[in-house]
């Protein structure tokens, strides 16, 4: 039989990809020296950080670090390195440095807020890292109670009525539901606990020290300050914000339609309005608001306020993501027979808030960066504080300094929380 | 070979075929203005295999729809296993776990493994224990062929791979009825076959099926009958061996011949 067609019967053996792709030559000429646009812009951005490097590195570099005062740090830089010379005077970050990170908290009790941001590592790595034991998010929720006692100190058995408080609510939570449905045991327990909390707590926690007494030297919030107060306000508005950012969200998309107007309404509020209005509101209006009598530590208004604020934005990024989830997800939810709370927790959050990490982590790096705003309402932050520090007769007329080594802190944090997130976007890929 | 009749038969004591699985009557829907579907009447009987044709957006998707409430009638009655569907969320929720339903688009948790797409619903739902959930999976997963894919997500899978997968997941919540959605309607060709033999053999278990699907070769050698649907309205209800070779309504005469004519 004679046949025209062609079968092949060995297959190509696959070849070695060209050493384009493989050498750093091939790596260099692909990515920096492609094209002779590419080439003169590589070149053109080496000078500038070549030129950027030979004026900044002298500077970091022909420093002093043993000075007391400005004018001495400026006499030993000419002393040392010729009467031009100019240089960093780092001597004020070496004086002020505790300063900068404890604000005014007494020195003897340093050892607090260290311990504080150590357990803060410990509470978050099970939250951050699947791989971390899960039994620890038990210490993870007992967490913000022990942390609020060991900065700001007192007797221990205010924290532990609060705890036992949220702790009986719970167990109510689960017996009450049963019998009366969901809707009265949250509102009856909601109210009981919060009644609990400003009517039976201080009595009972004053007779309760009495008896056995336990506690730390309190520490007042206007002793707060410096780069421990920025981490307690970021940290918490942070943590806050997420699931109220969720609920927000949420309740935007809502059918039910008063839910939806509240949501909207608060969103639109927050975005509408400027961080440092809300914050002079909480430094200054919050108590003509308040019955008389009740003084509300500030620190703790000023993190109420800026979680409220961040939740908005927060809430707008998820409802992005929930926006871009197929419709499909949400019936397939409901084929199988889930309620709305089971789809939304198993199937519809997993998938939105991944698809929303790197908005949310930019309102989040914007929120820690906005807790400097926290100087105008006289809070002594790393920014607030460096204003005290130049004003400081030593110090006077030092600006470079200062805001070099806050920003240094600042982006470590920053970039800390950016690389993060490109870690669990990597992680949660599962495409291929 | 009976053992989805078995074990769905577990669920109420009762073997009759004969009693009716799903009952309408009378139903409407509207969407906005728009009258989608027209005093439907539609009794299923269990263990009754069903293909519903038609041409698109003759409201044979919502029909189906209907019937485990991902779409709202507005008139009519629906009773799906004895419950009657209404705004009872409870009702609701209970005739979703007891009809399976299969999408065009697979609708796969991308974010969770094959196993744990199969596992999450007899666990949050059915309160299944864990170990015996991901044993039914498995099970499952076998039955349709690719029990070595468990682990992967369903992103790592083909199409024809991803459908099968939408059928174990439905079926090991052990549904009595299931709802199939043109499931091979977003296959490559190569790929339907294998989605239908999976059909094929769930019919021939003695699964109650209702299916909107334009493979007629399928409808031929499974249905029990064919329904043919057009403007909202059931037009023709038939053996497959009347409906192909011997169609009454005109309507039903031209969309053969254009979706055989070739």
């Amino acid at each position: 039989m004679e046949s025209t067609g062609f079968v092949r019967t060995t297959m190509v053996p696959a070849v070695a990809p060209p050493i384009s792709e493989r050498t750093v030559v091939g790596w260099l000429r692909t990515n920096l020296f492609s094209s002779r646009l590419n080439s003169a812009l590589t070149v053109l951005f080496l000078a500038l950080i070549a030129y950027v490097l030979w004026q900044f590195l002298p500077w970091a570099i022909r420093s002093s670090w043993t000075a007391n005062s400005l004018d001495e740090c400026r006499a030993s830089i000419k002393a040392a390195y010729g009467e031009h010379a100019s240089g960093a005077c780092w001597a004020v970050i070496r004086e002020r440095y505790l300063q900068l990170i404890y604000g005014f908290y007494p020195a003897e009790y340093y050892w607090r807020p260290n311990l504080t941001f150590v357990l803060m590592l410990i509470a978050l790595a099970p939250i951050l890292f699947p791989r971390v034991p899960r039994k620890l998010l038990i210490f993870s929720g007992i967490y913000p109670f022990l942390g609020y006692w060991l900065l700001w100190g007192g007797s221990i058995w205010g924290v532990v009525l609060v705890v036992g408080g949220l702790a009986a609510a719970y167990f109510l939570l689960t017996v009450l539901s049963e019998r009366y449905g969901l809707l009265v045991a949250v509102t009856s327990i909601v109210v009981g606990t919060i009644l609990w909390w400003m009517v039976a707590v201080a009595p009972l926690q004053g007779v309760l020290h009495s008896v056995i007494p336990l506690g730390l030297p309190a520490v007042a919030s206007n002793q707060f300050g410096g780069f421990t107060l920025s981490t307690i306000i970021g940290v918490t508005g942070i943590v806050a914000s997420l699931p109220l950012g969720i609920v927000w969200a949420l309740g935007r998309r809502s059918d039910m339609v008063i839910v939806r107007a509240i949501s909207v309404g608060f969103i639109e509020f927050i975005r509408g309005v400027p961080l440092i209005t809300l914050l002079f509101v909480a430094s200054t209006l919050l108590n003509i608001f308040l019955p008389p009598g009740t003084s509300f530590d500030i620190v703790l208004r000023v993190v109420i306020v800026v979680t409220l604020f961040s939740s908005g934005y927060v809430a707008e990024v998820i409802r992005g993501g929930l926006a871009a989830l197929p419709a499909g997800q949400f019936e397939a939810g409901a084929a199988l027979g889930l309620d709305y709370w089971k789809s939304m927790r198993l199937i519809i959050l997993p998938q939105a808030l991944k698809i929303s990490i790197p908005g949310i982590v930019s309102s989040f790096i914007g929120l820690f960066k906005d807790t400097t705003l926290v100087s105008i309402i006289g809070l002594l932050d790393p920014l607030g504080l460096s204003n005290a520090i130049r004003a400081d007769s030593s110090w006077n007329g030092i600006v470079w300094e200062l805001y070099a080594f806050i920003a240094v802190l600042f982006f470590i944090f920053c970039f800390a929380m950016s690389r993060y997130s490109m870690h669990l976007e990597k992680r949660l890929e599962t495409g291929h | 070979m009976n053992e989805l009749q078995d074990k769905s038969a577990d669920h109420t004591g009762d073997t009759d075929g004969a009693r009716p699985a799903i009952r309408i009557q009378d139903m409407n829907k509207w969407f906005g203005d728009f009258h989608v579907l027209r005093d439907i009447n539609l009794s299923v009987n269990l263990g009754e295999r069903i293909v519903i044709c038609g041409p698109s957006g003759s409201g044979k998707s919502t029909l189906i729809r209907c019937i485990n409430r991902l779409e709202e009638h507005q008139k009519g009655t629906i009773v799906v296993e004895d419950i009657v569907l209404s705004s009872d969320l409870k009702n609701i929720d209970r005739i979703r776990s007891e009809v399976g339903m299969v999408f065009q688009h697979f609708n796969l948790f991308p974010h969770l493994t094959v196993l744990e797409n199969c596992t999450l619903a007899p666990i949050w739902v059915r309160k299944v224990p864990k170990k015996d959930a991901e044993e039914t999976a498995l099970h499952f997963l076998e039955k349709v062929k690719i029990p070595d894919q468990a682990l992967k997500f369903p992103g790592q899978l083909s199409g024809g791979q991803q459908q099968r997968v939408a059928i174990a997941r439905a079926l090991c919540m052990r549904p009595r009825i299931m709802l199939f959605d043109e499931p091979t309607s977003a296959l490559d060709p190569e790929m339907i076959k294998e989605v239908l033999d999976t059909m094929i053999e769930l019919a021939n278990d003695g699964m109650t099926m209702l299916c909107v699907t334009h493979e007629m070769g399928f409808a031929r050698q499974v249905a029990n009958r064919v329904i043919f649907m057009d403007e909202g309205q059931i037009v023709e209800q038939n053996s497959p061996e009347e409906f192909f070779n011997n169609p009454r309504s005109e309507r039903s005469k031209l969309f053969l011949s254009q979706i055989l004519g070739h």
